[in-house]
């Protein structure tokens, strides 16, 4: 197996979202009317809003929020195009609610997820107990690019790897909700979750005092205390921390100078870092300046020329060298991309049972691992049923949605499959619950997921509630990847 | 702050400075053009040697039009000093140290470069100029408002003044430079039409009619000029004063950083060439000469805060 991996900037993170378009309309779950027309208690104050406004209005709400977001510069860069081109990502008016008694059970699942997450890295970069106990295998990890040599036996500062995650998750019923995807090397979207609230905010307050909805905005404050109480032993007094940026044409660059404006700290790229003294120092106005705490979104590979790859223009060289010595925090830890890699997925109950000594209060998706024959017969049998995707891939590029394939396309896929299967999982089309978007011809269902935010640090985790909610902007599609034409909507939790 | 900030805020604010410089040029060009007969070449190439970009729009066309040369200044794209790619770059900039601006000044930036985009997708016609030029100095105004009103008196402030009167003295010094000629005493036939024309262009082009008169009096002549846009104290246009607000906005960073650079002692010889001279011995020694060396001085200034602030490592 060798799995291809071209990442070379972090591109606005994504899910595939499976499932199919061709069900029945009585099966699918929508959020907003249930199964029955009837309208689900979470929204019934904001029916009740909706049926008292006028579609006029609305429709100018919606252009204003746009020409908000142009204002603002909320814009990100489709990966591989022009550097000029800035698009935006399409907002929903419509929010996507959750009620507190149903976020509460996630925020524990989620919560046991990231400590799961966490133990595992540290086993598997130490003692690896859980492949000795036989509960993964030996060769998942062997032969797995996002397992890194240069992280066996290293601690990370306060035990921490996984300082912010993401969570992808995906519902079919008014109980159902399973994790699609663990993000859990640079997740992006946190910036969009932000702006979408105070757009909301700006454009129907009124929404806002009829509804109790808690508050996503302290995010980037817990998200400096969390990072500076990850500083390494070499950090004397207040932590100095950064975020680390690719530069400005990486697709998130708009977030990642979101985040350092509203945490105050530096933007700093590669060329503005250096190591003086054995200390990563950034280049300041008056001289060179030591940082404790770096959150980096740039990719493991590109981090250090000197330790991975040597074309990297995007890192410094010698931070791991820095970073084995204590002599700095990098968030998240070098080598998480283990973790949330396909293959490893579908070890995920099993991990969290082994760590947690727990039931897993999330669920998985149902996972067929294409590398065992019996799984791949059926899967092979089954094609036109499945979604298969590339086990390395991400950004919902190279991924099979079987209902909605031609048999052109399943007959090419049927061949990759044979060709290596190791390189592939599969998933049953789950029937994907839907919010309504605002239309030129009214509200109408949509596809979505949601991405909520956890911070870990020494001092515990935290999740932000709500998250980050993509809808699927075409009706029956089930691809909400930014890339691809998805959009967003804000998330309210419901102060029950 | 990052040494690469720093270098961002003041090209940020040098650009900006540049954008509403070029459209006051134009505006001038224009004015010219209406108030006297003739095609105007000669007058055309003057403005686009003031505004420093007639080597390349030579390069392009043989012959000096208005309308090529208007549209040389506002948004050919083989021009890099165009106001459009001046804005653009100085909108790129902006992006790069968002973190430094609040999002007021941010939105002043990134509003101001939409609707210059708008306004300059086609060719602009002659009877659209005016409202052109004026969205430039407003949104420019727009800019400036933003950062005076919301933007905390430190050191980000102060790279942003730096980079703008650096800007304003070399602007206001390439005029003289370019238009020198006009006000050497030795013209043949002092005070005819065409010096008056050539002269109010000059006040003109750094909107300083009205200045010029409450400050020196109702006659325009070469050596109130020259007094008025080299040494008055209270012009914010003249080298005396952009150069003396450039070495506040130093010597603020040097008490700030309690740290006195090569930049600030070139900073204070810059300025003592306004203290020590009256007009009239400019004119002895030559106004060419000295505004030559007041263009060079500013070149190496801006170099050497580069270096001392570390722009670029």
């Amino acid at each position: 197996m060798k799995p291809h991996r071209d990442r070379l900037v972090a591109t606005i993170s994504i899910a595939q979202a499976p499932g199919q378009g061709k069900h029945d309309p009585m099966d699918m779950f929508d959020e907003m009317q249930g199964q029955n027309g009837q309208i689900r208690s979470p929204y019934a104050k904001f029916d009740a809003w909706l049926s008292e406004e006028d579609a006029a209005r609305l429709r100018a709400k919606s252009r204003e929020a746009e020409d908000l977001f142009r204002l603002t510069g909320i814009t990100f860069n489709v990966y591989g195009r022009s550097e000029a081109e800035e698009r935006l990502i399409p907002f929903d008016i419509i929010p996507r609610i959750i009620s507190g008694r149903e976020w509460q059970r996630l925020e524990r699942g989620i919560e046991q997820r990231v400590r799961a997450i966490n133990a595992f890295l540290h086993d598997i970069y130490h003692r690896q107990e859980i492949l000795r106990a036989g509960r993964v295998p030996q060769e998942m990890i062997a032969n797995n690019v996002a397992f890194l040599p240069q992280m066996i036996g290293m601690m990370p500062p306060g035990g921490v790897y996984t300082h912010i995650t993401g969570i992808d998750l995906v519902r079919t019923g008014p109980d159902d909700f399973f994790v699609l995807e663990d993000n859990a090397r640079t997740p992006s979207g946190v910036s969009y979750m932000l702006e979408n609230r105070e757009t909301m905010l700006r454009m129907f307050p009124e929404l806002f005092s009829r509804n109790q909805v808690r508050p996503v905005s302290d995010y980037p404050r817990n998200l400096r205390r969390s990072l500076a109480a990850s500083a390494p032993a070499a950090c004397e007094g207040t932590p100095t921390v950064a975020v680390l940026t690719p530069g400005i044409y990486n697709s998130a660059y708009y977030e990642h100078a979101f985040l350092a404006d509203k945490m105050g700290i530096e933007l700093v790229e590669g060329h503005d870092l250096r190591i003086v003294d054995g200390r990563v120092a950034m280049r300041t106005t008056r001289g060179y300046q030591p940082i404790d705490v770096l959150y980096r979104r740039v990719d493991d590979d590109f981090l250090d020329p000197l330790n991975f790859n040597p074309e990297s223009a995007l890192g410094v060289p010698g931070i791991m060298d820095v970073y084995r010595a204590g002599g700095i925090t990098i968030a998240n830890a070098p080598g998480t991309g283990i973790s949330d890699d396909k293959a490893i997925y579908s070890y995920m109950p099993e991990i969290v049972e082994f760590y947690t000594g727990e039931r897993p209060i999330l669920q998985n998706v149902p996972t067929w691992r294409c590398n065992e024959k019996e799984s791949l017969d059926y899967v092979l049998a089954h094609l036109s049923e499945l979604v298969v995707k590339e086990v390395h891939g991400s950004g919902g590029y190279g991924m099979l949605i079987g209902p909605a394939a031609s048999k052109k396309e399943l007959k090419e896929f049927e061949r990759k499959l044979r060709a290596r299967p190791g390189n592939y999982i599969a998933q049953p089309t789950l029937s994907l619950s839907t919010v309504p978007v605002f239309t030129k011809s009214g509200l109408a269902p949509r596809h979505v997921d949601l991405r909520p935010f956890v911070l870990m640090s020494p001092e515990g985790i935290n999740v932000t509630p709500g998250g980050l909610t993509r809808v699927a902007m075409k009706k029956g599609s089930l691809v909400v990847n930014s890339s691809q034409g998805g959009g967003t909507k804000d998330t309210w939790v419901l102060e029950d | 702050m990052l040494g690469k900030t720093a270098g961002g805020l003041f090209w940020m604010a040098r650009l900006l400075e540049r954008a509403e410089n070029t459209s006051r040029m134009i505006e001038t060009g224009q004015r010219i053009a209406l108030t006297r007969a003739g095609s105007g070449a000669d007058d055309w190439l003057s403005v686009l040697q003031a505004a420093a970009v007639a080597y390349g729009y030579q390069q392009k066309h043989a012959e000096v039009l208005p309308e090529l040369a208007i549209d040389w200044m506002l948004r050919d794209p083989d021009n890099p000093s165009s106001v459009m790619a001046v804005i653009t770059q100085a909108r790129h900039n902006a992006r790069l140290v968002r973190t430094a601006l609040t999002h007021e000044a941010w939105e002043a930036v990134n509003s101001f470069w939409m609707l210059l985009k708008e306004a300059l997708a086609r060719k602009v016609a002659t009877r659209d100029l005016p409202k052109v030029l004026s969205l430039i100095r407003e949104r420019n105004a727009l800019v400036r408002g933003a950062i005076l009103g919301t933007m905390l008196r430190n050191e980000i402030y102060d790279f942003i003044r730096i980079g703008t009167f650096i800007e304003r003295a070399d602007n206001t010094a390439r005029i003289l430079d370019v238009k020198y000629y006009v006000l050497l005493p030795s013209a043949a036939a002092v005070g005819s039409r065409l010096d008056n024309v050539q002269w109010d262009t000059i006040l003109r082009s750094v909107s300083g009619e009205g200045g010029y008169r409450l400050t020196i009096g109702p006659d325009v002549t070469p050596m109130g000029i020259a007094q008025f846009l080299i040494l008055d104290k209270r012009m914010p246009r003249s080298l005396n004063f952009c150069c003396a607000k450039l070495r506040d906005n130093l010597n603020y960073l040097a008490t700030d950083y309690d740290l006195r650079l090569p930049c600030h002692q070139q900073a204070d010889t810059l300025c003592r060439r306004f203290m020590t001279h009256d007009v009239a011995a400019i004119f002895d020694y030559g106004l060419h000469e000295y505004v030559q060396e007041v263009l060079g001085h500013l070149g190496k200034l801006s170099h050497q805060i580069e270096i001392d602030y570390r722009f670029y490592g």
